[in-house]
This record gives structure tokens, sequence and C-alpha cells, in this order.
């Protein structure tokens, strides 16, 4: 379907750049299916990127593109820190705001693409660094929870201000020393998950990306709940190697040691009682469906 | 207002100001403008003729609103595109090189494009630079980028651009064309063809 939408023009498809060529041929858009496990096998939804070798944030992108289930209907809202150097890279329709504005933005942006597409899903997802989103942004944050604002909000929890040299930023942890933080943090880690469930937010998750199945449920659940529910946030700790003294191999080992059940980004879910008959609602189709595919794929082979 | 500012081929320098702040206007329709100054639509087409077909790398630069088949109108011209760059290749001598270059969209990308098979609109110089392109031709690309370019291109290189604009022309281009079909594409493309032999070569 939505692959027919927009055609490059017949005359000109072969000076076309060979990415643009390959979205068209070998992107997943509409395919309701499309996962992590696209990865390689079909054309990802992002080029290039222009983080660090190794940083743990280019996993994270690539993981949540490749799950996002409706790209063609996705309206992406960055804010400044190393996330927004990828949106040029990226083949979803993105829109970079001002540092710390991106829910107020994205508040905006949702109610309009309701008003103006009423028959057709428009989903808004807020992707923004730590700083942003906990510091200078945590106003806007909040606020668009408290409105019940229907789009995910997504923390890049490198636990500091990264793109700027590494000052301290509230999620980072007590006792932390960072290049342009060199007393050490005060106070503790502040507790956003927690803060979102209070605030209003149906689906809350505190996790690593270490895994790419995982990256792949949270976002399918956080997209489909904000669609229909309200508000819901992801936490995910993209440790930003540079910082913290890691080389480029090491993003993921530090990911997988900051998920031990005692750790700080042990998994944590909360899903709100409407979230939750969603959620089931949405299973039972998706069984439904792999009966239906079963049930057809006998019949072609009796 | 009248002005004796003139919009002519740069490099002008780094930071050239913007055309419409000195005095310079867009046509009215049924007009074209060249170096700022204002003439018929024909005029317009015959001296863009003339400079495509006295230039050592005569290019077009389609923008999104041609590469992509937004509609009907789209595709027409897409089609009009390549019949003028077929035209334009067919009409130069051996000395000469036509070139069609996309711009594909207008983000910037890191860490740099490759000006072999794109132009972008944040560095266009890159791309005219690199293939020495002395005439441009910019159609399809949404005016605040073209704008944009246009006014890069006269401060950083000598090219000399021609804007077939959908709306109503770019005080910046060298040469305005305004109201853009592709049947003024094939318009262009027919004074390429009547006026082909008659135009010296580039020395
Ligand atoms: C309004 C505003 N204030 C400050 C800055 C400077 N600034 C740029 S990036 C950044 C820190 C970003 O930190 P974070 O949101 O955690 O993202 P990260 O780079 O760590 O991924 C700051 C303060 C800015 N660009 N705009
Ligand atoms: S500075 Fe840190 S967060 Fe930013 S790209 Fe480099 S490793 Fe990643
Ligand atoms: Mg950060």
């Amino acid at each position: 379907m939505s692959k027919e939408r927009i055609q490059i023009a017949e005359e000109l498809f072969d000076i076309m750049p060979a990415e643009y060529q390959d979205l068209v041929k070998r992107a997943t858009y509409g395919n309701e299916q499309r996962g992590w496990k696209d990865i390689g096998n079909a054309k990802e939804l992002i080029e290039e990127h222009s983080l660090c070798a190794g940083c743990p944030e280019s996993m994270a992108f690539r993981y949540i593109l490749a799950s996002l289930p409706n790209p063609e209907d996705t309206v992406m809202v960055g804010s400044t820190g190393c996330t927004s150097l990828v949106f040029p890279h990226v083949a979803v329709h993105n829109i970079h705001s001002l540092f710390g504005n991106q829910n107020a933005i994205a508040s905006g942006l949702k109610r309009a693409l309701t008003v103006r597409f009423p028959d057709r899903h428009k989903d808004v997802v807020v992707l923004a660094g730590d700083g942003a989103t906990v510091d200078i942004g945590l106003d806007m944050t909040l606020q668009a929870w408290f409105r019940q604002e229907k789009f995910t909000t997504i923390c890049f929890d490198n636990e500091l201000y990264a793109n700027t040299g590494g000052q301290e930023s509230g999620l980072m942890q007590k006792g932390f020393v960072a290049k342009m933080a060199p007393v050490g943090k005060t106070f503790e880690k502040v507790r956003l998950p927690e803060i979102a469930r209070e605030s209003g937010c149906h689906y809350v998750v505190n996790c690593t990306v270490s895994k790419p199945n995982l990256i792949e449920k949270v976002i399918k659940n956080a997209v489909h709940i904000a669609r229909e529910i309200g508000p819901t946030y992801l936490q995910l700790y993209t440790p930003c190697i540079l910082e913290i003294g890691k080389n480029s191999m090491e993003g993921l080992q530090e990911m997988r040691d900051s998920e031990k059940p005692t750790e700080r980004f042990a998994y944590k879910e909360y899903v709100s009682e409407p979230a939750k008959e969603l959620l089931a609602e949405l299973a039972a189709k998706e069984k439904e469906r792999k009966a239906e595919a079963k049930r057809q794929l006998a019949g072609q082979s009796a | 207002m009248t002005t004796s500012y003139r919009v002519m081929p740069g490099p002008e320098h780094f930071l050239p100001p913007s055309a419409a702040s000195m005095g310079i206007r867009l046509p009215d329709p049924g007009q074209g403008s060249i170096h700022g100054t204002i003439v018929t639509e024909e005029e317009a087409m015959e001296q863009a003729a003339r400079q495509l077909l006295s230039a050592k790398v005569p290019t077009i630069f389609p923008g999104p609103l041609v590469l992509w088949a937004w509609n009907e109108k789209a595709a027409k011209k897409a089609k009009a595109i390549r019949y003028l760059y077929e035209t334009i290749k067919e009409s130069v001598d051996s000395s000469q090189h036509a070139m069609l270059i996309p711009m594909p969209d207008y983000r910037p990308k890191y860490p740099k494009i490759n000006p072999e098979i794109e132009i972008n609109p944040n560095h266009p110089n890159l791309t005219i630079w690199h293939n020495k392109i002395d005439a441009c031709i910019f159609v399809g690309v949404h005016c605040h980028q073209a704008n944009l370019s246009l006014k890069i291109i006269r401060g950083g290189t000598n090219c000399y651009t021609i804007a077939m604009c959908a709306q109503a022309g770019h005080e910046d281009a060298m040469l305005s064309i305004r109201d853009t079909t592709a049947d003024k594409l094939i318009r262009l493309a027919e004074w390429v063809k009547k006026l082909k032999g008659s135009v010296p070569p580039p020395v």
C-alpha cells in the first residue's frame, strides 16, 4: 500500500542516488510485520550515522526504525544533541525542535495531524537525549503527559550531555564525575520512569538497547498505546562510550552489565489498565492472523 | 523602484546580498527576467537556450517536486526534463558535456555529499566546482531551497543560473522563466534545437 503512494518519476529514476532507489525497491514501508529481523534483509530506514564509532545510540536508532509499526505515517520529533546529527540520514519524516521543546512541538503536531488526517493513523514519536527530556525540556515533557497528548516520548539516556562534552544531567548517577562536571554529581539520578507513571503515561519502560527483539516489542507497544490511549514513555540506556571511557567494542557489554537485576537499567515496565486491555486485544488479533496464515499455507499445500 | 544592481554570474563574494534586497523584482505572468531586467518570456527562452548551448557543462538540476511522481503534472514535467536534457546533449559539440544531476532532498548530508551524483542546497557549490558546471537550470526545487542555493552559487561560483520556476521566478537567478509547465520545458528544448549550430561553443 504505502510504497505505491508515491513513486520516483519513471524518466528520472536512473539518476536518483542508489539509496533512494533502494528505499523504493527494498524498504519495509507498509509491511505490518516489519521488525528488527528485517535488518540485513531489507533496506533500513537509516542510511549512515554521524555518531562516534560503536556508539550504542546507532544500534538504538536501527532497532527503533526497523520496529516503528507505521513509518510512512510517522513523524519523529528530535532535539539538539548527538541524536540530532543522525536525523538527516533517516527516511522517516522528522522535525528538529529547539532544545527542550520537543514535547511541545509534538503536542501541536499530533493534534494538527489528527485534524488534517481524520481517517488515517498518524503516529508521532519524540526522540531526544536526557538533557533535552529531563533537564531543559522537563516542563514540556511533563506538561505533555499531564495533558494526555497521544504520542510516544523516547529518551536516549546516556546519563550526561554528550554532544557538548560531558556536563551533568538529571539522569546522571550520583557521584559520577564527567569531563565538564569535575565535582561529581551530588544528588540521585532523577526517577523519571516513576514520574512518567504518576504524570499519566500509560506505558513506561526503562531498559537498555542490548536486545533488538525487546526494543521491537516496546516500540510497538508504546506506539500503539499512544495512538489509541495516551502518552507513553521509553527510557533507553544508550551509554556514551566516549564519556565513560569505553572503546567502540564495549558498548554492548556496558549495557548488559547495567541491566542486571540489581542495576539501574534492570527491565522495568508499567502498563495502565486500559493499555493492558489494548495489548491483550492486539495480541489476540496477532494470534488470529498467524492462525489464518497457517490455515492458508496448509490449504495451499493440500 | 529602479536599481542599477544586476544579477550576474559570480563569484560575487562570500555573502552576496539577496537580489530582492537590491531592488530586483520578479516578472509578471507572460514575462521573464534576465539579470534582473524584465523581458518577454520568449526573450528569456531564447537567452536560456543560448546560455546552455555556449556552456562547457550545461546542467539540469531537477528537485524533489519533479523527481517524484506526486501527480500527473509532475510525471509529465519529469518526461519533459528528460527530453530537454536529451535535446541539449544532442545539440552541443564534443567539447561540451551536458549533465542531469538530481537534488533528491534538502537535508544536510554528513559527512559530505557525492558531488558526482547529486547536488545539495546547503552547499550547491561543491557539485558545481567538482563538475565544472558553468550553466545550470533549477527546476522542481521548492522556493526557499532554490533561493538559498541560487544565492550560494552566485556567491561562490561563476555558474550561470536559470530558474525554470513553477511559481513567480527567482530574483537570485540570472535568468527566470515563471509558471513553468511541461510544455514550457519542451518549448525551451525547441529553442535549443532551433539555435543549434548558430551559437559558438565555448572557447
Ligand atoms: C536552547 C539550547 N540550549 C543549549 C544548547 C546546547 N546544547 C546542545 S546539545 C546539548 C546537550 C544535549 O544533551 P542530551 O540531551 O543529553 O543529548 P546527548 O548529546 O547526550 O545525546 C546542549 C546543552 C542548545 N543547542 N540549545
Ligand atoms: S559523544 Fe557519546 S553519545 Fe555522542 S555519539 Fe559519541 S559516544 Fe555516542
Ligand atoms: Mg545525554
